[in-house]
């Protein structure tokens, strides 16, 4: 029993020590929401978005916006452990080392879904359309978990390399399409009001991914940190 | 590690006359397709080289989970020599679809599954050789291969199945009664002689590029280890 | 408490430890010395568990490395020449963290045991950002001895350190660190080595070039011993 307590506590310490941290400085919050803005407006001039097309191509823009800030966010999580050594630190704790990933992916999932929950609103507001479906919201909630689940992975990853942040995109777009895929279809799907079982079939896939990935990249993550 | 074994160049000219034998079966001795025309002998290399990349795709996760489990160098190699070749022929596979889709759909490429799911494969070939140029340490360097072939090779099946969901204007040769419609065919007994060469060839280029490769890196660690003793 | 035997590390091709043999007893205070790229950190990093051997046998405190690691770490400090601490945290956070990643009962108590030890309980609820390098230190010490280990492993402490500083961290070494534990340091600054431990061993080349107590000094002090031994290494 107390082995079990010292794992869910070593998870929730470094879920915790990222959001406290983060919270304080606020740089990393500031710099994905910013981006984020921006990438939608540069949408404004780049795609026709009028009332017609909008709610085709809204769930596209959405999820193309998350999986860019996305990457910010999970670079700079993982660099200030790698920056200061840090990381020796957490692996030094006698406790295994997926507590450290569950940790981490907590804390990135997290980042993300404050994020996305700003944004929501921001883009209701410019583009005159309600995003706050519970629908819609469910499949952002998967989708993001999909995505902290592998993108925490690859960044403890290619925070090791000599290329460090450029090589996070390139390592994790080609392997996180089926949830863009399963995203975009499901989430279109709720702004449209297509009949429930049309979307079904996408948030089956969207929940199947989540749950493979969870589970390959705990099992793996030993090999990515240890030495 | 002296000369090339024999058995090796055995198989390399074996490889160069079945590959020969197999270029004038497709290109001679097939009959001319009634509705596509001469541009439909690609079809026959076209899966010939799809089906050693999907080899190559397969070889190279498997021998990851391998490396993980035996932190044995040897499969790390193995990899990086599936990754490569498959790599190569799944751009030929692209290239020869390429150009037999032009002529009949119009058009030089289509967002079908199978099309889409072999550019991703290729990006996440090319992310992997990426990641390892950047990283010093070879144990390092094979952990993380092996984790990254692993995570692409779940991926992708993944993504196939998503893309699927939708339509595809992708022929379903083998086998399909309203193939016609689809732009497919069905094969003459000719056909199927040149297809299951092509395959069969293929298959042994692919063994004899493979072997090929990993005796390459074998000669390039015996030349890192020479570099490191006069180094001393 | 630390035995080493025919310990071998390998990365990739080149080897960087070439069958050390290596044992601290009890309460024992070695200071390893040796020229740059010896291997003086990647043996550190062995013995902290963060690295694995490719051949030998290493146990810590009684546990098989790198079998028994998480029993390791639980009797294991470590101070780096990175202090491995949050910047946008303040001390407390700093050790509240590391408590809960140690699984500590009572944390907080502890925490001002160890604030007081270090001299930072007037600062600790400053971020680390605020801390100079010394403090840094000296609260990276404090992290280290938190969870009350039997070993501990410095790694360079003095780096980057001005004099006041390095005679605040030789105070909190002396005192907090040391006191009671078993400890192998690695340093450049023999004079301060000299002071504070009771052996020395020289790595030089992958292995153990020699070991000496203070009375093996004779008239000559460590700086003298070690000059030795390297003029002797270059020979072979």
């Amino acid at each position: 029993m107390k082995k079990k307590n010292s794992y869910l506590r070593a998870i929730g310490a470094v879920a915790w020590k990222d959001l406290a941290a983060e919270l304080r400085s606020r740089e990393l919050l500031s710099a994905m929401l910013v981006f984020s803005l921006l990438v939608i407006l540069i949408f404004n001039f780049a795609l026709e978005l009028d009332i017609k097309t909008r709610d085709a191509v809204t769930s596209g823009v959405l999820w193309v916006t998350f999986v860019f800030a996305g990457t910010l966010g999970l670079n700079r999580s993982m660099a200030i452990e790698k920056d200061r050594g840090c990381l020796d630190g957490l692996l030094l704790a006698p406790v295994d080392r997926s507590a450290i990933y569950f940790g981490k992916a907590i804390s990135n999932l997290a980042f993300m879904l404050i994020v996305e929950i700003i944004i929501l609103p921001a883009y209701s507001v410019l583009y005159n359309t309600n995003l706050f479906q519970p629908g819609l919201l469910l499949v952002i909630l998967l989708g993001s978990i999909g995505y902290a689940a592998v993108g925490t992975l690859l960044s403890a990853m290619s925070v090791q390399t000599r290329t460090r942040d450029v090589m996070l995109p390139i390592l994790l777009f080609p392997v996180i399409v089926p949830v863009l895929i399963t995203a975009v279809k499901a989430s279109g799907g709720y702004l449209q009001n297509l009949p429930f079982d049309q979307i079904l079939p996408w948030l089956n896939l969207l929940v199947v991914y989540d749950v493979i990935f969870i589970a390959i990249s705990f099992m793996v993550f030993d090999y990515v940190v240890e030495e | 590690m002296k000369s090339k074994p024999s058995a090796l160049k055995t198989l390399d000219i074996v490889s160069f006359i079945l590959l020969a034998v197999a270029t004038y079966l497709a290109l001679v001795f097939a009959p001319t397709e009634k509705v596509m025309g001469a541009v439909q002998r690609v079809f026959y290399f076209h899966v010939a080289t799809a089906w050693v990349g999907l080899l190559g795709f397969v070889a190279a996760g498997v021998s990851g989970v391998i490396y993980l489990r035996t932190q044995n160098l040897k499969w790390d190699l193995v990899e990086q020599a599936a990754v490569e070749i498959s790599l190569v022929f799944f751009f030929i596979t692209i290239v020869l679809g390429s150009i037999w889709a032009r002529p009949i759909w119009n058009t030089w490429w289509t967002w079908d599954p199978r099309l889409t799911s072999a550019s991703i494969v290729e990006l996440i070939y090319l992310a992997y050789l990426m990641l390892r140029q950047g990283i010093e340490d070879p144990d390092r360097r094979a952990r993380f291969g092996a984790v990254y072939t692993l995570v692409g090779a779940i991926s992708v099946p993944i993504t196939f199945l998503s893309i699927r969901m939708f339509r595809t204007i992708h022929p379903v040769v083998i086998g399909n009664k309203s193939a016609a419609a689809e732009g497919g065919f069905s094969m003459s007994s000719d056909m199927k002689i040149a297809f299951f060469f092509a395959l069969f060839a293929f298959t042994i280029i692919f063994i004899d590029l493979f072997w090929n490769r990993i005796r390459l890196g074998q000669l390039q660690q015996k030349v890192e280890q020479l570099k490191l003793k006069v180094m001393e | 408490m630390i035995k080493v035997r025919k310990l071998v590390k390998r990365f990739g091709l080149k080897t960087v430890l070439r069958g050390m043999d290596f044992s601290v007893d009890d309460g024992e205070f070695v200071a390893l010395i040796g020229p740059n790229g010896a291997g003086k950190t990647t043996f550190l990093r062995i013995l902290a568990s963060l690295a694995r051997p490719s051949m030998g046998a290493v146990n810590v405190a009684g546990f098989q490395l790198p079998k028994d690691a998480a029993d390791v770490r639980r009797r294991l400090g470590v101070v780096s020449h990175q202090p491995l601490l949050y910047v946008d945290l303040t001390a407390t956070e700093n050790l509240k963290f590391y408590g809960r990643m140690y699984n500590l009962p009572d944390v907080d108590t502890r925490i001002n045991e160890v604030l007081e030890m270090v001299g930072l309980a007037s600062r600790r609820d400053d971020l680390v950002r605020t801390y100079s390098r010394g403090m840094q230190q000296r609260l990276a010490i404090g992290r280290a001895v938190l969870h009350d280990p039997s070993v501990m492993l410095f790694d360079e402490p003095y780096t980057g350190l001005d004099q006041d500083a390095s005679t605040m961290l030789d105070e909190v070494l002396r005192t907090v660190a040391a006191r009671g534990r078993t400890v192998v340091m690695t340093s450049h600054d023999l004079a301060r080595t000299e002071d504070l431990a009771t052996r020395f061993d020289v790595l030089s080349r992958g292995k153990i070039a020699a070991s000496a107590t203070h009375e093996d000094f004779g008239s000559g002090n460590l700086l003298s011993f070690y000059k030795g031994v390297l003029e002797e290494g270059k020979k072979q």
